[in-house]
């Protein structure tokens, strides 16, 4: 990469980042300090608006960089990938976005607590939502660390640590002093960025082959170096049979991970009804879809155009795609339409980093603030006591975020995503399912849920080859690695449902008739809905 | 019953929802209409009576069939897309032979069955929202303002 590059491709961050202080700056002036405000930014958002930011929040840094590569490297089993980040949102559809936003003020254990006794279950939800949340936020950390070290050119470990660093910097200013209205026009803005820059890259590939996708397919594959089974599955996922266990624990994971997302379902609180909740998730499916369609069409044409050996040499894991292929769309390294539309999307995949990060810390703040504070604490706290300690622990996950980001710095984005899938999967869907449908769900079978659920995915994510014993593991130079799969979904989900159900048929405490009731009248109806 | 009258004409904000969602019910101040229960006994009464009218709004005609609307949508729905979804990825992984077999051009079995993927998601969205709208939508908002108007009228009556 040249100087002129990197100038521009600067310009160009420091003028997302000042745009988005303008906004948080633009917002607080307005702020009153409630929690209504700064949670669910005073929930009165347009479906059109949380729409736009749910896709922004959801589609990170590794589905612009980490899915495009995958696809590039290893065609067909990368679009794989796309399929189930969609497939999960009619999950959301269907159990979560009207239920969730009827029953909940701000966070997952809100739903889940108004049928049980309280602070067992915030302290249970908070704990996995807080896990979720933090995982996820490693891995986009991760990722702005590796854009930059590409942008930069070389290894510039310095560069990728200040970036780190920089970018959870960001996301605290933005959170504590915006709340959830400036991140959610943070997201809105990101999101119009993203999917325009998404929109004319794909345009100028199908250019490039005068709209004859079968020709695309043809030079993709003859460029890949894997001829016609680079069209079809098991390139990446067809070795042995871990690795296609693997695959399938993966694929359940993205599936049932999204509507345990703490910060997907903490965007549902900030629009008026159910209805406008159910609206703003048509909205996004609409959005998430058409950018995993164009994703497909940007990752064969990357390999057809750029070819699989120069994408390989940039970044193993095949990160740089999207950048490589927007330089030779925009003319070749040496012209100014390559520089340019270069820049342009690596700031894209700056802005999606710091805004999915802003999104993530916010939720997780909440669950700090809004469940663990308000539950450990046994006086009762007020509103603005705890927006206050919100802010503050804003700041704590961005701290614990940047330490774990600069400690897993090596490990590739996608894959750390799916982990946090897998641990929302286990340990937060099981929970949302039985309170939400399940009329004797108890107290104990809600903790149950949580803690077995989360806790066999985080050890067995501990005793993966993620973590040690293989040469791209966190810590390569031990070997405690006991379980073969990098992901546990496949088994710490059923474990956590299982857990659920024990729990609940083991416990001596009567199911609350009245209580469930009430859930279910309120989930389905709104009635009594904040 | 007068109050209650006065205060039919702000639905969006019941004395119900105080206390939901917050730890240990603190932090929302009633309403200044609504008269406060005085003791702890003639709260029990209020908070007895409201969990009655969730019961008996539950057991009502009315919200019976709209939740059964709603479970006749989506458990099959959900059953639907999680098969064929599951079917999918265990085929790609299972059978990546029979997903290689080409249809027209290059595309083959795989590709059209990964388009379908995106094709089904859309239409079962297209669907749901559809069958909410026409549905779902206006029994749930009018069981919404009788119960309101129930939990009301309770908390209303005990002053």
């Amino acid at each position: 990469m040249t100087s002129h590059h990197q100038m521009l491709a600067l310009v160009l961050f420091s003028a997302f980042v000042a745009v988005t202080l303008g906004i948080t700056t633009w917002v607080s002036r307005r702020r009153h300090g409630s929690a209504e405000e700064f949670y669910a930014g005073g929930r009165l958002f347009t479906p059109l608006e949380n729409g736009f930011a749910i896709s922004g929040d959801y589609l990170s840094a590794a589905s612009f960089l980490g899915v495009t590569g995958l696809i590039a490297l290893y065609g067909y089993d990368g679009l794989l990938y796309g399929v189930g980040f969609l497939v999960a949102w009619l999950v959301v559809l269907f159990v979560a976005a009207e239920l969730v936003r009827n029953c909940g003020r701000f966070t997952l254990a809100d739903v889940v607590a108004a049928r049980m006794a309280e602070r067992p279950v915030r302290i249970a939800t908070g704990s996995a939502s807080v896990t979720v949340s933090v995982m996820y936020l490693v891995a986009q950390m991760v990722g702005a660390g590796s854009l930059v070290a590409l942008l930069l050119g070389g290894s510039g470990g310095a560069a990728q640590a200040w970036t780190v660093i920089g970018v959870g910097a960001l996301m605290v200013i933005y959170v504590s002093l915006g709340g959830m209205r400036a991140t959610t026009w943070i997201q809105i803005v990101k999101a119009v960025l993203m999917l325009t820059g998404t929109i004319v890259m794909t345009v100028l590939v199908l250019v490039r082959f005068h709209g004859d996708i079968n020709q695309l397919l043809l030079t993709a594959a003859e460029r890949s170096g894997h001829g016609a089974s680079f069209l079809a599955p098991g390139l990446k996922y067809g070795g042995d049979w871990t690795a296609r266990m693997d695959f399938i624990s993966l694929g359940l994971a993205l599936v049932l991970g999204t509507a345990g997302l703490p910060h997907i379902l903490s965007r549902f609180y900030t629009v008026p009804t159910a209805r406008a909740a159910r609206r703003s998730t048509v909205w996004s499916i609409g959005l998430i879809g058409s950018f995993y369609l164009m994703t497909i069409v940007l990752g064969f044409g990357a390999t057809a155009v750029v070819g699989a050996d120069a994408l390989r040499r940039s970044n193993a894991a095949g990160n740089t795609a999207i950048p490589l292929l927007a330089l030779d769309l925009g003319g070749g390294a040496s012209s100014t339409g390559g520089t340019v539309l270069f820049a342009v999307v690596a700031a894209v995949a700056f802005a999606t980093i710091l805004a999915v990060v802003a999104g993530i810390t916010l939720a997780s703040s909440a669950s700090v603030a809004h469940d663990l504070y308000a539950s450990l604490r046994r006086r009762p706290t007020t509103p603005r006591g705890e927006v206050a300690v919100a802010r503050i622990a804003a700041a704590a996950i961005g701290v614990v975020a940047i330490a774990l980001g600069l400690l897993a710095r090596n490990l590739n984005v996608a894959f750390l995503v799916g982990l946090a899938f897998a641990v929302a999967a286990s340990a937060n869907l099981p929970t949302l399912l039985y309170s939400l449908f399940w009329r004797n769900f108890t107290t104990r079978g809600a903790v149950w849920a949580v803690y077995g659920g989360l806790i066999p995915a985080v050890i067995l994510v501990l005793l993966s080859p993620v973590v040690s014993g293989s040469p791209g593991s966190l810590f390569p130079g031990v070997d405690f690695q006991y379980f073969p799969l990098q992901n546990p979904g496949i088994v710490s989900i059923p474990l956590g449902f299982l857990a659920g159900w024990l729990g609940t048929v083991t416990s001596d405490e009567m199911p609350d008739e009245a209580k469930f009731a009430e859930t279910e009248v309120r989930s389905l109806t709104g009635a009594g809905a904040v | 019953m007068t109050s209650r009258d006065v205060r039919q004409e702000d639905p969006w904000h019941d004395t119900l929802t105080a206390g939901w969602g917050w730890p240990n019910g603190a932090g929302m101040p009633a309403p200044a209409a609504v008269p406060r229960p005085r003791g702890e006994a003639e709260r029990e009464i209020v908070e007895a009576r409201a969990r009655d009218v969730y019961l008996a709004v539950q057991q009502s005609e009315a919200f019976q069939e709209v939740r059964s609307r709603y479970r006749r949508f989506v458990v099959p729905g959900a059953a639907a897309f999680l098969v064929w979804y599951v079917g999918y990825v265990v085929t790609a992984t299972a059978a990546p032979g029979l997903m290689a077999r080409p249809v027209i051009g290059a595309v083959n079995v795989g590709m059209l069955a990964g388009l379908g993927q995106f094709a089904s998601t859309f239409l079962l969205t297209w669907a749901y929202a559809r069958h909410a709208r026409l549905r779902r939508d206006r029994p749930a908002l009018e069981l919404r303002w009788d119960t309101q108007e129930l939990t009301r009228g309770v908390q209303g009556g005990t002053s």
